[in-house]
């Protein structure tokens, strides 16, 4: 009994260490959303490039769709643009954009300095439809299925390696259900 | 002096876990006009109960980002069209989660948090009694010495 009891302090500060080093490599900023499994929130909003013509979430219905939710003013934005180029230009799902707290011209003149991969844009400056979307950090890209329910949202940069792990295999489920 | 010790471990340990409250900070806000002194009672409560998602340590009220300020506008807009609390916190919990909630509601997925106080107080009162007990218990050349000092 006597000699357990000097453990006791051991496995407190093992436990309380493996917490922390869990800890490490959480991302805190990454907050769960809400939508996953819940119908896309409805917008309609003035197309970024055709500010006569509108574009609304019921737009993006009837293929596995996804959402980028960019601004210019956003670094993490700048650093995914060469991938979403390369994605659309893959065309394996369409790929719609959300401008998110943004002025037009500066929009309007990122696209054609860097490319435009969107097949349509939503111009949001006031950030209204992107707070019903839960948007709190751009980028943010969301993974509709053909029905329109959110399946998965990434926080931060698109990348290949999220696109092979997280995207591809829940489009490739989509796709099986629907064929 | 050790059951001392033990003693105020186990209280910093029940009330450190709990929330410190924040000063109510009002954000300054030309445009909060409310038509009662209610309404704007609890608007200041509101925006103080919110986390500020963007930037996580700040609440809704202390924060000046794009978002926090659209959240202060859209809690008086909601307070004037005559929202109750319940709703706007839904409208919010919808759009960020209970994250968004510095006070989280009590379900299964936050037992562990909200009981947290209470388990580590009986952890401590636990720790307490065996170790006053076992020193009563002890013939004494502890009490012993300390008798003979005072």
């Amino acid at each position: 009994m006597k000699s357990l009891k000097y453990l006791v302090p051991v496995v407190v500060f093992v436990v309380l260490a493996g917490f922390l080093f869990v800890g490490l490599f959480l991302n805190p900023r990454e907050v769960p959303s809400q939508l996953i499994g819940k119908p896309a929130p409805s917008f309609e909003l003035e197309e970024l490039r055709q500010p006569a013509e509108r574009f609304a979430t019921a737009d993006m219905l009837g293929k596995p769709a996804v959402l980028n939710v960019w601004a210019t003013w956003c670094a993490g934005c700048r650093q995914e643009h060469p991938f979403l180029m390369q994605l659309a230009r893959s065309g394996a799902v369409p790929l719609y954009g959300m401008n998110y707290r943004d002025e037009r011209p500066k929009a309007l003149d990122w696209l054609r300095r860097l490319g435009d991969p969107y097949v349509n844009v939503g111009y949001d400056p006031d950030g209204m439809a992107s707070l019903d979307w839960g948007v709190y950090g751009s980028p943010e890209t969301f993974l509709m299925d053909p029905q329109g329910t959110v399946v998965y949202k990434h926080l931060g940069p698109l990348g290949p390696e999220v696109w092979q792990t997280e995207f591809l295999p829940r489009i490739a489920t989509m796709q099986g259900v629907a064929q | 002096m050790r059951q001392l010790a033990i003693v105020l471990l186990a209280a910093m340990l029940a009330f450190g876990a709990g929330s410190l409250q924040a000063d109510s900070i009002l954000a300054m806000n030309p445009e909060e006009t409310f038509e009662t002194e209610e309404q704007l009672r609890r608007y200041e409560k509101m925006i103080n109960d919110l986390r500020c998602v963007v930037c996580q340590n700040q609440s809704v009220a202390e924060s000046n980002v794009d978002l926090a300020r659209d959240l202060r506008r859209i809690t008086r807009d909601m307070i004037l069209a005559g929202r109750t609390d319940a709703e706007i916190k839904q409208f919010m919990t919808d759009r960020y989660g209970d994250f968004v909630l510095y006070n989280p509601p009590l379900k299964p997925i936050t037992y562990l948090l909200w009981g947290a106080p209470v388990i580590l107080l009986l952890l401590g009162a636990v720790v307490m009694v065996s170790v006053v007990g076992r020193r009563s218990g002890e013939s004494g050349d502890d009490a012993e010495g300390m008798g003979e000092n005072t």
